[in-house]
């Protein structure tokens, strides 16, 4: 299952995803497009980190990776397989491929069950091994994420958060998947535990060659851990680039925008405050043209009703902004 | 004199056989319109601290200090019914969650007017115009229409906004926040960092500010306090703490934060956790988990040391702190 560093391990092609919202009795029921033609690649033993405010379609994004709701419409090719047309069996082969660690370890684990109980189920369900054998694989991977094996009998409100989330990471990774989808790991974390899940996620991906998705709003985290960067807003793409570019030359306002936003502690890093006026507008009822155009400090008249097409900037670097060239 | 005074601040819970110190010994002083932070991560004190000066904690945790003063009354001597008329008009808090902190029955306009009404009163005509100028003030688009909304109808930004009005409806002399921008998204969090800076300098309120991010106390505070464990560990002029720590601790947060390993291999991190109610360890309470620990560190629990504004709880500083 070990797959080589930068094999491409999952491809998404214009990959959408629209619910229908309920307007009221009698009304004709309208369309939030929480993603809307994103394309991306995974490798793996890398990391591809995705950025944006709440509701910018992040977590529908997870949803459709980790094959808990079907795509409206594109394509999502995991280890050379179309889900979309794949059968019942192939799905359910490639779901064991793509594990999920979530936000909120307080919640994301049974309070009812033993750690050992819940590190075991997946093998459970998914393999034949004997009960004997799975308790020997849920120790050992206990050791591998910091957490000693005798605390297998014990229930998740013995432990801390950080103690928690290394759970959750190790349930993630007893399937052996390709791609793990972390929706923010760390972000309900203090700043020292932060530091020794980072290390973790960082060390076992070094050992496994498993590729991350990374979602987070933190950017400092993700300029630590990323190797590629896809900043979202509204459900679409509106830059992509590996982190070095990203970082040293945003090309998109709204990236410039949230770089600004992010507190740092050495002044010369946060010279130009410019802070983003308004919040994310509805899906419902997004604006014309660029979405962003209502907060952008840079929109003119062609913003307002030409809708800017992701559009390769400099090598490797894609923005979706109609004036990124004049503004780099 | 100071607008808040705090000396020796102890608050316990359970048992008065072995009680836990949920904060001990905590000392704080905060001028009129100076903007204060308190950093320390989860379990280290400080909203327990701001809890505790609220008059928000309830039996069987006890609060006791040995002065406690705002504006020179003396908090602990004046009658509850005094105190309870002074907390929310002169003092006033605003708490992390927005969501679960504003009553979901309830419109935004109710919420405020209550607020005035208890305080200050007058026609509900009044209160509602007043009601309106807040939320105008603390920037809310659309207000007259946000008046008659409910909680569940605002986003989490908007929430916080209305807690802030809610907070300087009688123009405080202090103003608590605790963890005002955790739940927000980073360009949702600049905005509200800069509607506290200008209302506290608009109104010339003191802020003190609890965060567990020293990028928000980097951007907005002039003093800050390092909690750990219940206790005071370092208090330092900004930016003179992120440049040149004293505590071991401190230093420890700032080498763990991810801006600061940019480009590392692997982040600086300190093993352990902030020990609990029931594993505190005796001596420093940073022993375990300090890199510079020594014997003596594990034997006896350090003073808080050095001359106002620059202390550091530590036998070994980094620096050496004056007498």
């Amino acid at each position: 299952m070990t797959a080589e560093r930068n094999e491409v391990v999952l491809v998404a092609n214009d990959l959408a995803k629209h619910y229908p919202v309920s307007q009221g009795f009698l009304k004709p029921k309208a369309l939030a497009r929480a993603l809307d033609g994103v394309s991306f690649e995974v490798h793996a033993g890398r990391t591809l980190a995705v950025v944006g405010e709440s509701g910018c379609g992040k977590s529908t994004l997870a949803r459709q990776i980790t094959m808990i709701e079907t795509p409206t419409s594109g394509h999502l090719v995991l280890g050379g397989v179309d889900v979309a047309s794949a059968d019942a069996a192939t799905r359910k082969r490639l779901r064991r491929e793509v594990q999920m660690v979530f936000q909120n370890p307080f919640a994301s684990l049974n309070p009812r069950k033993r750690i050992g109980h819940a590190l075991e189920e997946p093998l459970a369900i998914n393999t034949a091994l004997s009960a004997a054998e799975r308790t020997e694989k849920a120790r050992a991977m206990m050791a591998r994420v910091g957490l000693r094996p005798e605390f297998h009998q014990r229930y998740p409100h013995m432990f801390s958060g950080g103690q928690r989330q290394r759970v959750a990471i190790a349930r993630a990774l007893m399937l052996q998947p390709r791609i793990v989808v972390a929706d923010e790991p760390v972000s309900a974390l203090d700043v020292s535990i932060q530091a020794q899940v980072l290390n973790l996620l960082m060390d076992l991906q070094e050992e496994t060659q498993v590729a991350y998705v990374f979602i987070s709003h933190n950017l400092a985290v993700v300029e630590l851990i990323a190797d590629e960067v896809l900043v979202m807003y509204l459900g679409k793409v509106v830059e992509k680039a590996p982190k070095r570019q990203l970082f040293a030359a945003p090309r998109h306002p709204y990236t410039r925008a949230l770089l600004a936003s992010t507190p740092r502690i050495d002044a010369a890093s946060r010279a130009q405050k410019a802070v983003l006026a308004g919040e994310l507008p509805s899906p419902l009822n997004p604006p014309s043209g660029c979405a962003f155009h209502k907060r952008c400090p840079h929109a003119i008249e062609r913003c307002k009703v030409e809708v800017p097409l992701l559009a390769e900037v400099a090598p490797g670097q894609w923005a979706a902004c109609h004036r990124s060239a004049e503004l780099a | 004199m100071p607008l808040l005074e705090v000396d020796q601040l102890r608050v316990e819970f359970g048992s008065t056989v072995s009680p836990f110190k949920a904060v001990d010994g905590v000392s704080l002083r905060i001028d009129a319109g100076e903007v204060v932070g308190i950093v320390g991560e989860s379990g280290s004190g400080k909203s327990v601290t701001a809890l505790a000066l609220m008059g928000l904690i309830d039996e069987p945790g006890r609060v006791s200090a040995q002065a406690l003063r705002f504006d020179g009354h003396d908090l602990l001597a004046m009658p509850l019914k005094q105190r309870r008329q002074m907390l929310g008009r002169d003092i006033a808090m605003i708490f992390q969650d927005p969501m679960s902190s504003l009553n979901p029955c309830f419109t935004v306009a109710y919420q405020l007017m209550e607020t005035l009404r208890i305080h200050e009163g007058g026609s509900k005509k009044a209160l509602r115009a007043r009601a309106l100028q807040l939320l105008r003030d603390v920037e809310i688009p659309d207000a007259e229409r946000r008046l008659d909304a409910y909680p569940h109808q605002l986003s989490g930004g908007m929430s916080q906004r209305v807690m802030v009005a809610m907070a300087i409806a009688c123009n405080p002399r202090l103003l608590i926040a605790d963890e005002p921008t955790t739940a927000l998204d980073v360009t949702i969090q600049a905005q509200m960092l800069a509607l506290l800076l200008r209302l506290q300098r608009e109104r010339g309120m003191a802020l003190m500010l609890i965060t567990h991010d020293l990028g928000v106390v980097a951007e907005v505070a002039q003093r800050v306090q390092v909690m750990y464990a219940g206790e005071v560990v370092e208090t330092a002029a900004v930016p003179r703490i992120f440049e040149a720590p004293r505590h071991p601790y401190t230093e420890a947060l700032l080498s763990a934060l991810p801006e600061h390993n940019i480009g590392q291999r692997r982040l600086n991190s300190m093993p352990g956790v902030v020990p609990g109610a029931y594993d505190r360890p005796g001596g420093c309470l940073l022993s375990p988990r300090c890199p510079r620990v020594q014997d003596k560190c594990r034997a006896e629990r350090p003073a808080l040391y050095g001359p106002d504004g620059a202390q550091a709880r530590c036998f070994f500083p980094l620096i050496e702190v004056a007498a």
